[in-house]
């Protein structure tokens, strides 16, 4: 089948990505900047053979499509800022469960109800560390229409890959932005699929790791009947409040990301190889920070972008390569405390030239803003 | 016959329960394993989802499918459950803390959407497993943990709150009553659309020490002698039902469940995409 370009918004593309990988299951509440995902998988999970649900609010919608997960479904939502608010202590039981699913965090201005329609990026921090206890998980961040959709596509397969819930991270500006995407034909992109079990169905343990670190998951209703838990659980999920075994157990969630970190790790580069200056951006001020790269190639500095496409786990390496080479680190973002400029000063130490161009009004970061930044 | 028991569904060696001596949770997780043998449930095919607190620790027993989940959100996982499987049995397990105090938002409109699915609520008057605190359930001028000086709120009739949400059966039944019990979990996990099987439970431990029914005996004696039998419990006048309670089959509906509409909808969807 030919590849077509089409015109479309960055939640639709999120939506079509979604389809791509095979989504069988939504369940949502309706939110300002993202509900334009929802009422795109209305129209197409009936069709498909999927569920579609509006919940009473997100914390049932995260309930839910950890519910029809574990009932063998590729399931998503989409939200923004309070919504995801909500769903935190939910999203912590699919991280202790190891349940695939995908959220979508259209992230908004806030504080609080905040400038409900305009763009931030202030939940990078919320990501990871929202909820309570110690765990972690994937997030992605499109800074294009078209990685709306690539990235959704590559949300779902780490989550049923790696048994952990994955946020996809855009902003407003590029959640509403239109562009041209080419779609992918069937088989263009991989796919992939939660590892089954094999083996005697009485011996299945849903929570003792293959070598790579991730046990197989079966779906309830089939041969393997097994318990998800969100108290602290053996091998076979049933409840164990042993020391040692809440030592394994806490240590497999982190430990089967740290061993597939650098497949989990994504980020892109635009001349950053000799960059002086370095950008680091993700999401739409990827965009103008590139736009202020070129503007300062043109006057003869060696400036170029970093782009963090994988949020979490934070890349780590990349930073302390390319920072480390460059003279000016400029991280840009839209929030006020630099929640990744953070990082980046954990990463490249406090007597780096770190500097930051931040909004925090609703207003997006325009490449004039940035080059202030570095003269 | 051979009678059932339920013991298929026990896990081996996890008994005597954790449950206070006089607690009702025990013998309704009896009730339940014997209604789920009575209608040939099988592990693989069966999943309860409970909540947190004192009857949320029930999934530990069993060897079906389980989901331990939040506190209050049982039945928002098990709905995401059965509108992906509408093969599965799906029962969710929980307590007056769990169903209509931190969770009632999702309990009415389950019951709204009319999931099939089976709540089964051990109500227990307060807050067990932290001490003894008042819920939604407690009733008014009660004492617990937290209302020294007696419960200023009112409390939830939850057999109500199922009605008036559109929940296709609703019973209540207590420990005394473990066959009844029984039969109404029965016809609760065989009824079509949302389920609600309420059990005023005595807690001897809170909720008995607190307010002079500190023996087991005592609680069951007052369950005993306040149900009085729904149509029994109907004639009587307000003042001569006063402390009294309906027990029985309280809801009686066969209106579509959730998936039956969700596949009509389907249908109509398809139909209009090809023509």
């Amino acid at each position: 089948m030919r590849s077509e370009a089409k015109l479309m918004q960055g939640n639709q593309a999120i939506a079509e990505g979604a389809f791509y990988a095979g989504a069988r299951f939504y369940a949502g509440y309706p939110i300002t900047p993202s509900s334009e995902i929802a009422e795109e998988c209305s129209k197409r999970m009936p069709l498909v053979g999927g569920v579609y649900m509006q919940m009473e609010d997100e914390i049932a919608s995260m309930g839910a499509i950890i519910g029809a997960s574990l009932a063998g479904a590729k399931s998503f939502t989409a939200t923004s800022g309070p919504g995801f608010s909500l769903m935190q202590e939910n999203l912590g039981l699919a991280v202790m469960g190891e349940v695939p699913c995908v959220v979508v965090d259209v992230q908004r201005a806030g504080p609080s109800t905040g400038l409900a329609t305009k763009p931030a990026q202030a939940d990078v921090m919320q990501i990871r560390w929202g909820r309570h206890g110690d765990q972690t998980l994937i997030a992605l961040c499109p800074a294009t229409v078209a990685e709306c959709f690539s990235l959704t596509v590559t949300a779902f397969n780490f989550a049923e890959k790696f048994r952990v819930p994955v946020i996809i991270a855009p902003d407003e500006v590029v959640g509403h932005l239109r562009e041209n995407v080419i779609i992918p034909g069937p088989g263009e992109l991989e796919v992939i699929e939660r590892k089954q079990p094999s083996g005697a169905p009485a011996s299945y343990k849903p929570f003792t790791a293959d070598a790579d670190g991730v046990a197989p998951l079966a779906a309830y209703g089939g041969d393997y009947v097994f318990h998800v838990s969100s108290s602290m659980h053996g091998p076979e999920g049933y409840s164990n409040n042993e020391p040692a075994n809440a030592t394994w157990r806490v240590g497999q969630l982190h430990r089967k990301l740290e061993m597939h970190r650098d497949e989990i790790v994504i980020t892109k580069t635009f001349d950053a190889d000799d960059a002086e200056v370095l950008f680091i951006a993700f999401g739409a001020t990827t965009r103008a920070s590139r736009a202020a790269a070129l503007e300062l190639r043109k006057q003869g500095v060696k400036a170029g972008v970093l782009q963090l496409v994988t949020l979490w786990p934070f890349a780590d390496r990349e930073v302390a390569k390319l920072g480390g080479r460059a003279k000016t680190v400029v991280v840009t973002e839209m929030n006020y405390s630099g929640q990744v400029a953070g990082e980046v000063r954990r990463v490249l130490g406090s007597g780096a030239d770190i500097r930051q161009v931040n909004s925090y009004n609703g207003q997006i970061i325009r490449p004039r803003a940035i080059l202030k930044a570095v003269q | 016959m051979s009678h059932a028991t339920g013991i298929r569904y026990l896990k081996d060696g996890v008994l005597p329960h954790m449950w206070c001596p006089g607690c009702g949770i025990g013998i309704m997780m009896g009730a339940m394993l014997r209604a789920f043998e009575e209608l040939g449930y099988t592990n693989r095919d069966t999943v309860v989802v409970t909540g947190i607190g004192c009857t949320g620790k029930l999934d530990d027993y069993l060897v079906t499918n389980a989901l331990h989940t939040t506190h209050g959100r049982a039945l928002a996982y098990a709905t995401g459950i059965k509108a992906f499987n509408p093969k599965l049995n799906v029962v969710a397990v929980m307590g007056d803390g769990d169903s209509v105090t931190i969770g009632g938002n999702h309990f009415i409109h389950a019951a709204r959407r009319n999931m099939d699915l089976t709540a089964i609520v051990i109500n227990n008057f307060n807050y067990g497993m932290t001490g003894g605190q008042v819920s939604g359930t407690t009733p008014g001028g009660r004492f617990t943990s937290t209302t020294a000086w007696g419960n200023p709120e009112r409390d939830f009739d939850i057999c109500a709150l199922a009605q008036v949400a559109g929940a296709n059966y609703v019973a209540r039944e207590t420990p005394y009553r473990g066959w009844e019990l029984k039969e109404a979990i029965k016809e609760g996990l065989g009824r079509k659309g949302f389920s609600l099987v309420e059990v005023f439970s005595p807690c001897p431990t809170h909720f008995g020490k607190n307010n002079e029914m500190k023996e087991t005996r005592q609680m069951l004696h007052w369950l005993k002698e306040k149900a009085l039998p729904a149509e029994e419990y109907n004639r009587l006048d307000k003042e001569a039902a006063e402390g009294f309670f309906p027990v029985g089959k309280l809801v009686d509906r066969h209106e579509p469940d959730f998936n039956a509409r969700y596949e009509e909808i389907r249908q109509k969807a398809m139909a209009a995409k090809k023509g």
